[in-house]
């Protein structure tokens, strides 16, 4: 156990999994990208996600691609914790030394440690963001959760991640139902940003966003993961968002990594036939 | 034509008293044991709501029946009972259930906080200095101090367990933005022994100072939410409130009691009729007149 992180990872994953149902002797055998099947058909039971590994440094951007149902925002959200995995062993550098495994967090310590660690962006600002409060009041959550309890320090605090995700400050003090697709998830990454998190998970930050305004939260989460030097993982279908995100990347087929290369070898040169399919279709 | 009972005047000795069948304070010994139970739970942890199981009083749940079943759970022969409404010695609600109170136990009535030792009261802390000889009780109706930012009873349980208030600092916040002002007037959320957030209700804001390092015990008792809480004696209350946005109570500036001229007490205001300015008197009657006679 004494060589789990690597000194220069921020994030290591070993041997994650995730099954729904249960979990019986050939599970694993009877599913996954050589099957072309997530489904036992012994048991119905779902082989979500299995034996995912991969580490992240600071500053890097991890790419999880793959198309609907292969496991990436599974893996994602068994990292987050929003849900129990069955296996694997979860660690950040930054969080208690590296010494412990965030799968097997009780529900408080999680929560602590999402409070300055862990953040995550949701394809859906309604999962992230209280949608009846103000922008400045979704800002605040995680400030006054992390102890901050001066009034005008967390209205500047807040002034200032909007003024950085390019949220119009006359704009601050409005709930965020009134808000377009486009600045609410701009609100969703000021507030992931809130606490100086050390991990950031994007879950589709740009899917149902227009192509005009993609682009601009885009080039807003980029210009973050080098600014505050974070570690992310980037889960995406949309081959543009992960080329413009990420610098390697895995590919996800039926709950199973099939390929783990860097993101312009991959478009370039894609080695395993899912990840040929998967690209010559994005590229199509 | 015979009526079948007679009416037989005010007292209700018919009733009560004598009678073997009613218990002295009306309640089991069963039922006053278990809420005894609860109120020391209560009291072991500062702030904490203690389940107990509300009973049937003769008076409706929302009308002070948690306040009365803890009374009666705790009172004895030798005390003396003082219960005020709205700061008032005579109001309806207030005479009725010192009368229940009174009749079933055949102890001593008074309106002087000197003199009692059990202070039952809904909205209001009496005015006069109060010491460990006495017991407040408050008359809760709504004892969540969440409630306003999250409905689901398990959420509930997990936001106190882990001691998770953002989201109520959240909604301070947030009424800081709209109204300038934090505007929560009664039942303002404090944390008890650093640890708990209770709701004060009914207690308006002017009261919340007493509750802090008092020297007497304060019990509160929510009978249609069948739960009761307590601040022991000397215990830490603050009130939420960020650094930088003083704690402050309700200030009627320049006004002063009809009555007795006091600008120090808590006062509330009568409308005037015909256009006139409303005049103000103090919202604890007993302490008032007391002013008077001096």
């Amino acid at each position: 156990m004494s060589k789990i992180v690597i000194p220069d990872s921020v994030l290591k994953v070993s041997g994650l999994g995730k099954i729904y149902g249960p979990i019986t002797d050939g599970a694993i055998e009877r599913t996954g990208s050589h099957v072309g099947t997530a489904r036992d058909y012994q048991t119905g039971s779902i082989v979500a996600a299995w034996d995912v590994n991969f580490e992240v440094a600071a500053g890097e951007a991890l790419g999880i691609v793959g198309e609907s149902g292969s496991g990436k925002s599974t893996v994602l959200r068994c990292i987050a914790g929003d849900i129990d995995s069955s296996a694997g062993d979860v660690r950040l550098a930054t969080f208690e030394n590296g010494e412990s495994n965030l799968l097997s967090l009780d529900a408080a310590t999680r929560r602590k440690m999402r409070i300055d660690q862990v953040s995550v962006v949701y394809q859906d600002p309604a999962e992230g963001l209280a949608l009846g409060v103000t922008a400045g009041g979704n800002i605040a959550d995680p400030l006054t959760a992390a102890g901050w309890r001066n009034f005008e320090g967390i209205r500047a605090r807040a002034r200032d991640l909007l003024q950085r995700t390019e949220v119009p400050l006359d704009r601050m003090d409005d709930i965020v139902r009134s808000f377009s697709g486009g600045m609410r998830q701009r609100v969703q990454i000021a507030r992931a940003l809130a606490n100086n998190p050390r991990l950031v998970l994007l879950d589709e930050p740009t899917t149902g966003l227009d192509a005009s305004v993609a682009a601009g939260v885009l080039d807003l989460i980029r210009g973050l993961l080098e600014e505050f030097e974070l570690a992310a993982i980037v889960v995406s279908h949309d081959f543009s968002v992960i080329e413009m995100l990420t610098e390697r990347c895995i590919v996800m087929h039926h709950g199973r990594v099939v390929e783990n290369a860097l993101t312009d070898q991959l478009l370039e040169d894609p080695h395993h036939p899912y990840s040929q399919k998967l690209v010559s279709a994005a590229r199509a | 034509m015979t009526m079948n009972a007679v009416y037989n005047g005010s007292n209700l000795d018919s009733i009560v008293g004598e009678d073997p069948g009613i218990p002295f304070a009306l309640l089991d010994e069963e039922s006053k044991r278990e809420i005894r139970r609860a109120l020391l739970h209560a009291v072991c942890v500062p702030g904490y709501q203690v389940p107990f199981g509300s009973r049937e009083m003769p008076v409706a749940r929302g009308w002070g029946s948690g306040g009365l079943q803890i009374t009666l759970a705790i009172v004895g022969k030798t005390d003396i009972v003082k219960v005020i409404d709205q700061g008032d010695d005579e109001g309806v609600n207030a005479v009725n259930l010192r009368r229940l109170v009174v009749t079933s136990t055949g102890i001593e009535e008074s309106s002087e906080v000197v003199e009692s030792t059990i202070i039952q009261s809904r909205h209001r802390i009496p005015e006069d200095e109060m010491i460990n000889s006495h017991t407040l009780v408050l008359q809760v109706p709504v004892p969540e101090p969440l409630r306003g930012v999250e409905r689901d009873m398990r959420e509930l349980a997990r936001m106190h367990a882990e001691a998770d208030y953002s989201r109520m600092w959240v909604s301070l916040y947030e009424d800081k933005v709209r109204n300038g002002v934090i505007t929560q007037t009664t039942g303002y959320p404090c944390l008890v022994n650093g640890r708990y957030v209770v709701a004060t209700t009914p207690i308006p804001r002017w009261d919340i100072p007493r509750l802090h390092d008092s020297q007497f015990l304060t019990l509160f008792g929510a009978g249609r939410e069948k739960r009761v809480y307590a601040i022991p004696p000397y215990t830490l209350v603050e009130p939420l409130t960020f650094e930088d946005v003083p704690f402050e109570v309700e200030q009627a500036n320049g006004a002063r009691c009809r009555l007795c001229s006091s600008s120090e007490s808590f006062l509330v205001e009568s409308p005037g009729t015909n256009g006139d300015a409303g005049t103000w008197t103090c919202s604890d009657t007993a302490w008032c007149r007391a002013r008077r006679l001096k």
